[in-house]
C-alpha cells in the first residue's frame, strides 16, 4: 500500500509538472497580452510594466523564474489584472468559498443519490424504482447552467424564498449547492442502484437472509459495502466535474469563489492567476483521485494495489 | 388490355423469403428489443422531430438575425411563437438555428472522437503486449489531466473558431471510446474466426478493418449515442461561459447565456432554449440507454 501511494504520488507530481508547463506555454504563446485592455498605455509605461512582471525576458527565462520560485517558496507571483494583489492572496480568499460550495454540493450529491439508488434497488421495477430513476435522468439531462437560472427564477424571483445572489447567510447557499449537486446526485443514484442490484442477487446475501438477519441489517451491514463500489469509483470524476461546474454556478449566483476568478482570469489573460488556479485545480483533482482509489481497495479487498 | 389481366402472384421478394427463415440476426434481435422499450422509442421520435424542426424550420420563420427594436423583448404571441429577444429577434428562429449549430458540434466532435478512439483502441487491443501496455499507459496519463480546463484554455488562447471547438472537444472525448474498443478487441482476438483469418495469411490491416472493427460495432454505437449528449453539453457549457460559439452565431448555450442575463424580466428567453437543450439531451441519454439494453443485454445495468 505504501508503495502504491508513493508511486501514485510520483505520477501525480509528473502530471502536475506537465500540466503546469503546457498551461504556461499555451497562455504565453497566445496572441494578446494582459495589458491590452488598459487604455492609453504609453510605450514607456508598457515597457516598465513588462519589465516589472518580467515579460521582457525570453520565454524560457520566464519559465525558469516562475517555476523555481513556485517550487522553492510556493509563491504564485503577482496578479496581472488585480494590481497590488498576489495570486496567493486571491486564491486564499476565494478558495475557501469554492471549497464550501463544493463540499455542500458533494453532500447533496451523495446523500440524495445514494439514498435514491438504494431505495430503487430494494424494489426494482416498481414505482419506488421508476420515480427516482426517471428523476435522475432529468437531473442528468438538465445542465447546471439551465437548472441554476431556472431555480433562481422560481425560488428566488417568483417565490422570493432566497436571495438572488450573495454568499453570506445559509439561505444563500441552498440554491447553488442544489444546482451543483443535483446533477451528480443523479449519477450516484444510477450507479448505486446498479451496484446494489448486483450485490443483492449474490449468495452471501441469501445466506444472511436465511440466517434471519433483518432486512435493514442485510442492506446496511452486508450489501452496502460492495454495492457502493461503483458510486465510490465515480467520486473522482464527480469532484472534477464539481470543480468545473463551479465555473458556471459561481457565475450564475455571483459567488466570489475561485471558479469565477478562473474564467475571468482566462478571458483577461491574467497569466499568473490562470497558472495558479490550473495548478491548484489539477492538484486537488489528483489528490482526491488517489484518496478514492485507496478507499476503493478498502471497500473491496479483492482489488489489489498495483 | 393489361387492366383485364388478373393480378400476378407477388414475386418472392427478399423480405418474403426472410419471413420463411427462422434465424434472426443480432441486429434484428436488437431492433425488436429496442422497439419494445417505449421510452427509447419516444426518445427516438422526439430526436427525429427535433432535428427535422431545426433543419427545415428556419425556412418558415423570420430570419434569426433580423433586429427590430420595436419588438424589444415581446412575450410569446401568435406572431412570434416563442417571443422575441432584447434586440427584437424572433426567438423561435434563433432556437431552431441555434439547434443546427448545437447538433452540428455534437455530431462532428463525436465523429472526431469516434475515429480516434476506435482506431487507437483497436490497434492497442490487437497488438497486445508491450504496444498495448504503452498505449494504455498513455491513455491513463492523459486521463489524469483536468481536461475541461484545457479545453477552456484552448478556447481562450486561440481564435474561437468552430473548427477548434470540434477538435478540442473531440480530442477530449476519445479516451473512453479507446478503452471500450480495446476491451472488446481483446476478447474477440481469442476467437476462432480471427485465428482463421490469420491462418489464411491475411494482412493485419485487413483483419483489423474487415474482421475486428465490424464486430465491435455494437458497443461503439451505444457509446457514440452517449457521447453525443456529453459533447453537446460541453459545447453549451463553453458557449454559456462565452468561450464557445461566438455571437452573432448562436447555439443553445449562447441563447441560455443571454436568457439567464435577462430572465428577471423576460423568462421566455431562458426557458425555451433551456427546454430545447434539456429535452434533446434527455432523449439522447434515454436512446443510448435503450440501445445498450438492446444491443448488449449482458452489460445492461439491470
Amino acid at each position: 500500500m505504501f508503495k502504491f501511494i508513493a508511486s501514485r504520488t510520483l505520477q501525480m507530481l509528473a502530471v502536475l509538472a506537465v500540466t503546469g508547463t503546457i498551461t504556461f506555454f499555451l497562455v504565453r504563446l497566445a496572441p494578446g497580452s494582459p495589458f491590452d485592455q488598459e487604455r492609453n498605455v504609453s510605450p514607456e509605461i508598457r515597457r516598465n510594466l513588462d519589465a516589472y512582471y518580467g515579460l521582457d525576458q525570453p520565454i524560457m527565462v520566464q519559465y525558469w523564474r516562475y517555476f523555481s520560485k513556485l517550487v522553492t517558496t510556493g509563491d504564485f507571483g503577482p496578479s496581472f489584472k488585480y494590481s497590488n494583489r498576489t495570486v496567493t492572496e486571491i486564491i486564499s480568499e476565494s478558495l475557501p468559498v469554492s471549497f464550501e460550495l463544493g463540499i455542500y454540493a458533494m453532500i447533496v450529491a451523495v446523500a440524495i443519490g445514494v439514498t435514491a439508488g438504494v431505495l430503487a434497488s430494494l424494489r426494482p421495477n416498481t414505482m419506488m424504482d421508476y420515480v427516482p430513476m426517471s428523476l435522475s435522468m432529468v437531473g442528468i439531462s438538465m445542465p447546471t447552467f439551465v437548472m441554476g437560472p431556472l431555480l433562481l427564477l422560481l425560488f428566488g424571483l417568483q417565490l422570493g424564498w432566497f436571495n438572488v445572489s450573495g454568499w453570506s447567510s445559509f439561505g444563500d447557499k441552498v440554491l447553488p449547492s442544489l444546482t451543483l449537486g443535483f446533477y451528480y446526485a443523479a449519477y450516484f443514484a444510477r450507479l448505486t442502484r446498479g451496484g446494489m442490484l448486483e450485490i443483492l442477487s449474490q449468495d452471501f446475501i441469501r445466506t444472511a437472509r436465511a440466517k434471519g438477519a433483518s432486512e435493514l441489517r442485510v442492506v446496511l451491514r452486508h450489501a452496502l459495502r460492495g454495492g457502493l463500489l461503483p458510486a465510490v469509483s465515480f467520486m473522482g470524476p464527480a469532484l472534477a466535474g464539481i470543480v468545473t461546474g463551479s465555473f458556471t454556478v459561481e457565475t450564475i449566483f455571483q459567488i466570489p469563489g475561485l471558479g469565477r476568478y478562473f474564467v475571468t482570469a482566462a478571458l483577461n489573460r491574467d497569466y499568473t492567476l490562470v497558472m495558479g488556479t490550473v495548478i491548484l485545480f489539477a492538484a486537488l483533482i489528483s489528490i482526491f483521485n488517489l484518496v478514492v482509489d485507496v478507499v476503493m481497495v478498502w471497500l473491496n479487498p479483492r482489488l489489489k494495489f498495483d | 388490355m393489361a387492366v383485364t389481366l388478373a393480378e400476378p402472384p407477388p414475386p418472392a421478394t427478399p423480405a418474403a423469403l426472410a419471413e420463411v427463415e427462422v434465424g434472426h440476426s443480432l441486429w434484428q434481435d436488437a431492433w425488436a428489443r429496442l422497439r419494445k422499450n417505449r421510452l427509447a422509442v419516444i426518445s427516438g421520435i422526439i430526436l427525429i422531430a427535433m432535428s427535422v424542426l431545426c433543419l427545415i424550420g428556419p425556412f418558415f420563420t423570420p430570419a434569426p438575425d433580423v433586429q427590430d427594436l420595436a419588438l424589444y423583448a415581446t412575450p410569446p404571441s401568435s406572431q412570434h411563437w416563442l417571443g422575441t429577444d432584447t434586440l427584437g429577434r424572433d426567438l423561435l428562429a434563433r432556437v431552431l438555428t441555434g439547434g443546427r449549430l448545437s447538433f452540428a458540434v455534437g455530431l462532428c466532435a463525436t465523429f472526431v472522437s469516434l475515429v480516434i478512439g476506435v482506431i487507437y483502441g483497436t490497434i492497442s487491443g490487437f497488438y497486445g503486449g508491450k504496444v498495448d501496455n504503452l498505449m494504455m499507459r498513455l491513455v491513463d496519463i492523459i486521463y489524469a489531466f483536468p481536461f475541461t480546463i484545457f479545453v477552456i484554455l484552448l478556447m481562450v488562447v486561440f481564435n474561437r473558431s468552430l473548427l477548434l471547438l470540434f477538435a478540442a472537444i473531440g480530442a477530449v472525448e476519445w479516451l473512453n471510446m479507446a478503452r471500450i474498443v480495446r476491451g472488446q478487441v481483446i476478447s474477440l482476438r481469442k476467437m476462432e474466426f480471427i485465428e482463421a483469418a490469420e491462418a489464411l495469411g491475411l494482412p493485419k490491416s485487413r483483419i483489423i478493418f474487415r474482421h475486428l472493427i465490424p464486430n465491435v460495432l455494437g458497443p461503439v454505437i451505444v457509446y457514440t449515442t452517449l457521447t453525443i449528449p456529453a459533447v453537446m453539453l460541453l459545447e453549451a457549457f463553453l458557449s454559456f461561459l462565452g468561450l464557445g460559439v461566438q455571437p452573432p452565431d448562436a447555439s443553445w448555450g449562447v441563447l441560455i447565456n443571454e436568457g439567464s442575463k435577462s430572465m428577471e424580466e423576460f423568462w421566455w428567453m431562458l426557458v425555451f432554449p433551456g427546454l430545447a437543450l434539456s429535452v434533446t439531451l434527455f432523449s439522447l441519454n434515454f436512446l443510448g440507454d435503450g440501445l445498450r439494453d438492446a444491443l448488449d443485454p449482458k452489460t445492461s445495468k439491470d
